[in-house]
């Protein structure tokens, strides 16, 4: 299948074909500047050549309209540019609310995946043909990026946060995915495949693979019972800890007088390092769990936390 | 020591080199190391400059060679990654930041004011004994082991994990910063203080303008870049938490740092070219540059708002959505003074008069390759687009259609200009103009090939790729093995012209500046005669015998 010569990545995500017509956009305007500027180099070369080393072209003053059309339209075009740019990139940041969440854990030098319902993949990763995916993604380690050139979709996965990128598979078929910040010396060798499956295929392969998964809601409801977040979290009086349930997506106030939303983020930083942020009216009395957690223990923590909001609530930062 | 000089008689037909000039007054290699004329150590940058630009080809020319194939055995994937991350480090600290700066600019901004000497000689002459040294610091570190980081040193990669020579490597970069610092002051007090009597600030040469600017940055924008390293250095060698979040940092504090300096150093490059190519643009159309005012200005708009858009490299980076809005929309606004700088070369060559010897081959070469360069550069600043093309071999060949397309051919362009000056002798001319156009095709076949490998998804910093790349490939390393054998055609015959070519005589190409009113070469103090300053573009109707002409007219 694969062509001699490709020239454009194949097209396989509803994002993609927006991108490729932005490009087309940008590259009929290039093409018109290029080509503006070509053939009047060109024919004023030619047309101005020096026919005898005594000659003296007369000195043209410049002229204010002319510098000013062409300061104008550039950035008119330029403003276009930009909105319609912008216009995608907000896109790319908002995932459908009932996305599907995979969750993502790179290290040197490969990506590890989890479904929704447990099942684990390394460089491999099976998501259902129409339905959006969302992908939360941490770094065990450096920077990586993840990038899937036929969805048109790529963003750093960072150490120590989280970061999102969502896409909505549109064409069955296998697809590369690559790292694209180097992460040092396998770099090159941290690429995998993204399978795009018809939703029943995808379900077949997913129980195939059921046996040995636990989902992440589950493993983080026993985590959450063996770590003893429970003992405060749930059976303490209310006033000792914040309640956990709706929690999600809501807006928190805090000692110092601020809100914030929620989201996986924050929810992160409060197991990690729970001083960082006090919720108003609570003492700052939670351990810290710096280092006693793997990334895939805070994800799955964060998944039951999740689950104690009700979904049709759920939004998305 | 000037009194013995005589003045070339004009309307010799074969034109003598002057009896004494700033390379014969004195003899020995101490004459040289401890010399304060800015001429000279304009040579001194030449020769080093041309070094770290040998050393850098040679890294890249391996690069393209282990690219050839998908998985080729050349060398490991750890050497690859040491050899893009030298090309970067030598390339970009050690030759286009310092090379029309520190060779063309030092050589030129006295002698285009009517000044005998920048208004710091001493000072000029320890730029660039900092610059030697630091450049041995990366050598050294190149030669001990290599450093793996990529030319970005993004934490915490560069800070934690990397087990190469970065701390050697950064102490290098961050010494010849220095150097830039002070060519920057040196350049700046040298325009304010130094411009003979009626050198207006309405005539200064555009390329005086340009190095102005470019001063700005310098000042301005290296000391971040300093700072950032030594970051980079405390948190690497004693474990201070500043840019890895396992120690209680931020990694993308780092790449806020980095760029912050890193996106004005890329005008660091590019408007010392664009100061070239005026001057070039004026000369072969023997005409005054179109628009003066607009283009004066527009290198000044470039040094402001090239400040304000750093974070267009950090789109995917994870930074706020709305911080990638606000820096995409001041990137779209940098595009324009390059536009309007774009636009009028090309209205100076409207009924101009116009030839084409190299210089002015290699400054057509440089407009429309930066015209492409630049173009792209507005697809990168389009967040939709920038998503996929970011990290991928689009970005790679953006930056190379500006920086090899544009600094270096403006490059090739005045070192040929002003080679006569520099050396009193002709280089020959048909060698040069082979040399542009090898030049010139061997740079599209590297180049044009990755813009279309880079849409396809290939992610840069790769030492090997899924096969179906490999055509693509393949045309981009035939390239530059043009490439680069049309950079070594220079290299021998601009050595051959220094003892073998015609004497040049004071002004070869009937140009106007300041410059070319003295001897090639000229005397160690510039000026023998008393200048008449005109503004640097008196081209026809201009000069004292045209005006006289027109009066008739």
């Amino acid at each position: 299948m694969q062509r001699w010569l490709p020239l454009f990545p194949e097209r396989a995500s509803t994002i993609s074909a927006q991108v490729d017509h932005l490009l087309y956009f940008e590259i009929a305007i290039a093409a018109f500047f290029a080509a503006l500027i070509f053939t009047l180099l060109l024919v004023f070369a030619v047309k101005y050549r020096r026919r005898s080393e005594t000659e003296r072209p007369r000195p043209i003053v410049g002229d204010l309209r002319l510098e000013l059309v062409w300061t104008l339209v550039p950035m008119v075009l330029t403003m276009v540019m930009f909105a319609w740019g912008a216009d995608v990139f907000f896109q790319e940041a908002h995932p459908p609310r009932d996305a599907m969440e995979v969750t993502v854990v790179a290290k040197q030098w490969m990506w590890k995946f989890q479904q929704p319902t447990g099942q684990r993949e390394i460089n491999a990763l099976h998501v259902p043909l129409g339905r959006p995916v969302r992908l939360l993604m941490t770094s065990e380690d450096v920077i990586h990026s993840l990038f899937i050139p036929a969805f048109r979709v790529k963003k750093d996965v960072l150490p120590g946060r989280y970061t999102m990128l969502w896409f909505q598979a549109t064409r069955p078929g296998t697809y590369h995915l690559f790292c694209s910040q180097y992460c040092g010396s396998q770099h090159a060798s941290m690429i995998g495949w993204v399978y795009v499956q018809e939703p029943s295929q995808y379900e077949a392969w997913l129980s195939g693979r059921r046996a040995t998964s636990v989902s992440p809601v589950a493993s983080g409801r026993a985590l959450f019972e063996r770590l003893g977040c429970i003992t405060c979290h749930v059976q303490a009086a209310p006033q000792r800890c914040p309640r956990l349930e709706s929690l999600y997506g809501k807006p928190v106030k805090l000692t110092t007088g601020q809100t914030v939303i929620a989201d996986e983020g924050y929810l992160r930083e409060s197991i990690i390092d729970p001083q960082a942020k006090i919720v108003a009216g609570y003492q700052a009395v939670m351990p810290t769990y710096t280092g006693q957690l793997k990334e895939e223990d805070v994800l799955d923590l964060i998944a039951y936390i999740k689950s104690l909001s009700p979904p049709a609530e759920e939004s998305t930062p | 020591m000037s009194s013995t000089l005589t003045a070339p008689s004009p309307g010799t037909s074969a034109p003598q080199m002057p009896r004494v000039h700033y390379l014969n007054v004195d003899y020995g290699v101490k004459s040289w190391l401890f010399t304060t004329d800015h001429k000279r150590i304009a040579i001194m940058y030449l020769v080093v400059a041309t070094l770290f630009f040998a050393l850098g080809g040679t890294f890249a020319g391996l690069m393209r060679l282990q690219l050839l194939t998908p998985h080729s055995h050349l060398v490991q994937a750890e050497t690859y990654n040491k050899l893009f991350t030298m090309h970067g480090v030598t390339m970009i600290f050690f030759f286009l930041i310092p090379s029309i700066p520190a060779v063309l600019g030092n050589f030129l901004i006295p002698m285009m004011i009517g000044a005998r000497d920048l208004a710091f000689p001493r000072l000029n002459l320890a730029s660039w004994y900092i610059y030697v040294i630091g450049g041995l610091f990366t050598i050294t570190a190149a030669a001990t082991g290599g450093v793996d980081t990529g030319w970005t040193f993004y934490t915490p990669y560069s800070s934690i994990y990397a087990n190469t020579n970065v701390v050697l490597t950064v102490v290098g970069i961050f010494i010849t910063g220095f150097s830039s610092i002070l060519t920057g002051l040196n350049f700046i007090v040298t325009v304010h203080k130094m411009r003979a009597p009626g050198m207006t600030w309405g005539r200064l040469p555009l390329f005086v303008w340009a190095h102005y600017a470019t001063s700005l940055i310098f000042i301005l924008g290296t000391p971040v870049l300093a700072i950032t390293l030594v970051l980079v250095g405390l948190e690497r060698v004693f474990r201070i938490g500043v840019f890895d979040p396992a120690l209680g940092g931020d990694p993308l504090l780092f790449q806020h740092l980095f760029w912050f300096y890193s996106h004005p150093a890329v005008y660091i490059m590019i408007l010392p070219g664009m100061g070239v190519i005026s001057e070039v643009v004026a000369c072969f159309a023997r005409k005054r540059v179109y628009g003066y005012p607009f283009v004066a200005a527009s290198s000044l708009a470039i040094a402001v708002l090239g400040f304000l858009v750093w974070g267009h490299h950090m789109f995917v980076s994870g930074q706020s959505m709305y911080a990638g809005m606000v820096f995409s929309l001041l990137s779209m606004l940098v595009a324009i003074p390059s536009a309007i700088k774009v636009f009028n070369w090309t209205a100076t060559l409207y009924k101009g008069s116009v030839s084409f010897q190299a210089p002015m081959l290699y400054c057509f070469g440089f407009i429309g390759l930066f015209t492409i360069g630049g173009l792209t550069g507005l697809f990168l600043a389009t967040l939709g687009i920038d998503v996929h093309v970011h990290d991928t071999y689009f970005v790679i060949a953006h930056f190379h259609y500006i920086m090899v397309g544009g600094a270096i051919m403006a490059y090739m362009s005045g070192l040929h200009f002003w080679w006569p000056k520099m050396t009193g002798r002709l280089y020959p001319e048909g060698w040069a103009r082979l040399a542009a156009l090898i030049i010139f095709i061997g740079f599209n076949l590297t180049f044009f090939p990755q813009f279309i490998l880079g849409y396809l998804g290939m992610p840069r910093r790769y030492a090997f790729y899924p096969p179906e790349f490999q055509v693509l490939n393949v045309l981009s390393t035939a390239g530059a093995s043009i490439l680069g054998v049309g950079y070594l055609i220079p290299l021998v015959y601009l050595i051959w012209s220094m003892r073998y070519g015609k004497p040049a005589g004071p002004n070869p190409w009937s140009a106007k500046g300041l410059e070319w009113q003295t001897t090639s070469p000229p005397p160690t103090d510039n000026f023998i005669e008393p200048l008449v300053v005109e503004e640097a573009y008196a081209y026809a109707p201009y000069t004292p015998e045209d005006r006289k002409r027109a009066k008739h007219e």
